[in-house]
């Protein structure tokens, strides 16, 4: 029989039932991989659900440092009955099925061009433990350390994890020690070690770090100097406030008074979540809060108010499957369009895309500078895929001479000064006026917020002129904003050609990998990775220098291509869209696929088209 | 429109503590319908205001949307305000107390804004006990959008052009009770007397106050058959007892009977003194205080006056413990842990 041979690149997946401990074990074998300076992106694909249903944690393992999903499962190690049939069908032909075969497996099951391997978890806990919940969670400790033995990870690097994982705990870490040996003694005695897929120690991954977006993004709002964070507690948004609580806990107690200098309120929902936010911001805190689509769509009234009224909010909003309720643990990149374009009215609200954790962690702090720079919401847009998983990033890193950009405010001795104070008067010629915060000046200074129409000094006023004069200003300052926002990456391939991708977020990585794959075919593209909106100029150059650029994305109306096309009115044949909106991450193969399809001519026979169809193994 | 209130006073107008005359509390002139009870309010607030010696930059006002929401513009010209949406209020006041803990929060809202659309944000500032004043312009209508019910018609009441309403009243003080309200009370436009001290009582509370002012609609909701008209409110109107507001350094000269008054001191040493009435209601017992709502309603009266006050209210500062320095003066030393703190984090996530 076939059988894949490969030395660290693969991709690995475990079958679990939700709620039995296999998340922490997962993460260990993940972790492993990583110390061994092997380029690891773990994901969890998990149902809404808090126990008994099936979950899996998919691994990829490259050396080259490819960290998308590459689609296909080369090693399926299976612990759940329940999704057994569908888990043995998504193992590539020549891959490895792991069990436990303490149940022995149903013969209908049985694939012939996959390498079957049996581990009786369930029998050997079963003799080892007497308390059912130690059987359960070591019989996750057992699999890793049979793993172990048949990729041949360096068990000392495993013995150290658990030790570091256990700091504090420490009688933990014998017994977990012991659960990694019976299962690595176990596959020693009973299959050839290793097996045809293996590990070896390299030195890939340099001084970067696992971490997950939404803890990148909860130290990004500590650093970004937050100080109030309202909240509606929604998946996958939520381990954001978490991170921020647990390390303002950390930082943010006053050493004198013991008391905060951070306030989290759980709201009732995420329209007072927002309210909150801009009434904080309003009042010269530094204030956030973070939801998903539900929320944002929640939130929208408020986005208007914010908008038009010109105060700072930030917003995070961690993206997941919608419309409606969705797929709630499902990753996509479906919110772009209802966050531009957020509240009724003339609206349009500045985005951030942050493709890594470390881009999380900075384009968190930095929204709090552009929130009040520009006095005006920002959207920060991440999903489930960079949020809830360890991502390899940059490590983290602080100025410490940075100071945060307040924007423009009044402080009393400016007010002092001048004649007359007008909020929304454009004293700079750059579309933004100047804030005074409630409470600096007894006599001047002060006006009237409102989401009615004003005039330049806040006084409430019905003539059209007026209306449309501010209206227009706030256009002006959106042209303004295109210099603040960060701009675009691009990637030159270094060849000369009309044909480009565009991308952003958690498409890079598998974008990336697509472009080189093609390359290696022949097909060069240039690349751009966009990283905010509104757009700044080098992305619509960056376009009107290709015939067709393919435009990667997450959802299933092309959103940020519609984007593009009513702010540049680019036309259809130049903007043609990559899509994958199944609640998976998209994958470097389903790129590639798409893209081959795209070809200009692919009608007629493409240079390249046999050698890319016979490529193609990819269930999208 | 908002038009500016002619500059000239009468050169002797009475100033308080702080030099101001209650022309420094005012602001711009009503736009509301003439005879309107919401600007009787406005005018209530300006003269607790500066009765109390408050210095109008130290206050927010903020509101929702709807006639109510509007008067905001009509008194303390010097305190920033924020006209916010409809029924949210009560949000955008959490986030500007949490930000700046020494203002006094003030929000103003109506019936509509407060019983309807933001029943759940006004449930929950509730809950919270934040430290703020809520001042429900209660007529009973909907003005704006030209006189139709709003949640706290009492049913069968029928305003100028609608039948009698067929559904039950939302009694906002009975359900600020049930949620745990730190200050309840009501009282009527048309009562000044009554209503400034209560408006000062509330300024001094450390918590959640909510006075719940019934204020006729003149243009809508002021006809024979409404519940919510001058006539109607003044026939009905049954005072919990005579409130009386002392500042911290003034002596109390007033003698009421004795055994009938009650005096409470406030955090910052002023004096709540309250005669009451009768003896049905003790307005420091919260279940009296239910009990009393109710049979006055049951009878077809309208209790107004102080109907409860927890006077060892902790606000949602406390609760929080958060940093007696307001949270928006806290800069990057305070706020930011600084590079050597990311260096760890990094050594442990690899």
């Amino acid at each position: 029989m076939k059988r894949l041979e490969s030395v660290n690149d693969f991709v690995i997946k475990f079958a679990n039932v939700n709620g039995t401990g296999s998340a922490s074990a997962n993460n260990l074998f993940a972790k492993a991989l990583f110390r061994m300076g092997l380029p690891v992106s773990p994901k969890n694909i998990f149902p809404s659900n808090i126990q008994g249903l099936p979950t899996w944690y998919e691994v990829r393992v490259s050396e080259k440092g490819y960290l998308g999903r590459r689609g296909g499962v080369d090693i399926m190690l299976s612990v759940n009955p329940q999704s057994m049939p569908q888990d043995i069908k998504e193992v590539e032909s020549g891959g490895y099925f792991i069990y436990d075969n303490t149940k022995p497996l149903d013969l209908r099951l049985v694939r012939n061009d996959v390498n079957i391997i049996g581990l009786p978890l369930t029998r050997i806990c079963n003799e080892k433990y007497k308390d059912p919940r130690q059987r359960q969670l070591f019989k996750n400790v057992i699999y890793v350390g049979a793993l172990a033995a048949l990729l041949d990870i360096d068990f000392k690097v495993l013995t150290n994890l658990v030790a570091d994982q256990f700091k504090g705990k420490e009688k933990l870490v014998l017994p977990n020690i012991h659960a990694l040996e019976l299962g690595h003694q176990y596959a020693r005695d009973n299959f050839e070690c290793p097996m045809g897929i293996r590990v070896r120690t390299a030195d890939n991954v340099g001084d970067k770090i696992l971490l997950d977006g939404n803890t990148a993004l909860g130290l990004g709002a500590i650093y970004g100097g937050a100080t109030v964070a309202a909240w509606y507690p929604i998946t996958p948004s939520t381990s954001v406030v978490d991170a921020f609580d647990k390390y303002a806990k950390r930082v943010r107690i006053d050493p004198g008074t013991g008391r905060r200098n951070y306030a989290i309120v759980q709201a009732e929902d995420e329209l007072a979540a927002i309210g909150m936010v801009i009434g904080a911001s309003w009042n010269g805190a530094r204030a956030f809060t973070a939801t998903s689509g539900p929320g944002l769509s929640l939130m929208s009234e408020f986005l208007g108010l914010a908008y038009f009224a010109e105060i700072p909010t930030v917003l995070f909003d961690v993206q997941r499957a919608g419309p409606s309720t969705g797929m709630p643990t499902r990753t996509q990149q479906s919110d772009v369009l209802s966050a531009a374009y957020a509240s009724h009215g003339d609206t349009k609200q500045v985005l951030l895309f942050p493709s890594t954790p470390k881009e999380c962690f900075d384009f968190g702090a930095l929204s709090f500078d552009l929130a009040e720079r520009l006095q005006t919401p920002i959207i920060l847009l991440t999903d489930l895929d960079l949020g809830m998983n360890d991502n390899m990033s940059e490590p983290l890193e602080w100025d410490d001479d940075r100071k945060y950009d307040r924007g423009k405010v009044l402080s009393a001795e400016d007010l002092d000064k001048i004649d007359r104070y007008g909020r929304y008067l454009d004293v700079d010629g750059d579309a933004i006026g100047y804030r005074t915060y409630p409470g600096t000046h007894p006599h001047q200074g002060a006006f009237f917020t409102r989401g009615s129409s004003r005039d330049e000094y806040a006084v409430y006023t019905e003539k059209g002129e007026e209306y449309e004069k501010n209206m227009l200003r706030l256009l002006q300052k959106w042209d303004s904003i295109k210099n603040y926002v960060p701009r675009p990456e691009i990637f030159p391939c270094g060849k000369k050609t009309d044909m480009a991708v565009l991308y952003y977020g958690t498409s890079e990585e598998s974008s990336r990998e697509a472009v080189d794959r093609l390359a290696e075919e022949g097909i060069m593209l240039d690349s751009m990775r966009v990283r905010s909106f509104p757009f700044n100029e080098e992305v619509q150059d960056f376009i009107d220098q290709h015939d067709r650029v393919f435009v990667i994305e997450q959802n299933r109306d092309a959103q940020l291509r519609t984007l593009l096309m009513a702010e540049f009115e680019f036309g259809p044949d130049k903007l043609k869209s990559v899509l994958c909106f199944d609640g998976t991450p998209i994958s470097a193969r389903n790129i590639r696929k798409q893209i081959l399809g795209l070809l200009p001519g692919n009608n007629v026979t493409p240079l390249h088209r046999k050698k890319a169809a016979g490529g193609m193994g990819e269930q999208a | 429109m908002s038009y500016q209130i002619p500059k000239f006073r009468h050169p002797e107008l009475p100033k308080n503590e702080l030099g101001y005359t209650k022309a420094d509390y005012e602001g711009s002139i009503s736009t509301l319908c003439a005879g309107c009870g919401h600007d009787s309010i406005s005018g209530a607030i300006v003269k607790a205001c500066h009765e109390l010696s408050l210095e109008p930059h130290k206050i927010a006002k903020l509101s929702g949307i709807g006639c109510s929401s509007k008067t905001p513009t009509y008194f303390l010209g010097k305190s920033h305000g924020f006209n916010s949406v409809h029924g949210r209020m009560p949000s955008v006041a959490t986030g500007a107390a949490m930000s700046n803990r020494d203002l006094l929060y003030l929000g103003v809202s109506g019936d509509g804004d407060t019983a309807s659309i933001g029943m759940g944000q006004f449930a929950h500032v509730i809950r919270r006990n934040l430290n703020m004043v809520y001042i429900v312009m209660n007529n009973g209508c909907y003005g704006l959008t030209k006189g139709q019910d709003s949640a706290t018609a009492d049913e069968g009441s029928t305003s100028k052009k609608g039948d009698p309403n067929p559904f039950n009243a939302i009694d906002l003080c009975g359900m600020a009770l049930q949620l745990g309200a730190t200050f309840v009370a009501r009282s009527f436009s048309g009562d000044k007397g009554q209503l400034v001290p209560l408006i000062k009582a509330a300024m001094t509370h450390r918590g959640f106050a909510l006075i719940d002012v019934v204020s006729p609609c003149v243009t809508f909701n002021n006809n024979a058959a409404s519940t919510k008209s001058y006539e109607f409110v003044r026939e009905h109107a049954e005072a919990t007892g005579t409130v009386d507001f002392v500042p911290m350094h003034q002596e109390i000269t007033t003698s009421y009977r004795a055994g009938s008054t009650h005096e409470v001191t406030m955090h910052d040493g002023s004096v709540i003194r309250l005669y009451k009435e009768s003896d049905e209601l003790d307005p420091f017992d919260r279940r009296s205080a239910m009990m009393a709502l109710m049979e006055h309603e049951h009878d077809g009266t309208i209790l107004t006056g102080l109907i409860y006050m927890d006077k060892n209210s902790r606000d949602l500062h406390e609760v929080l413990q958060t940093s007696q320095r307001p949270l928006n003066q806290l800069a990057e030393p305070d706020l930011c842990p600084g590079n050597k703190m990311l260096v760890n984090i990094n050594a442990s996530l690899r």
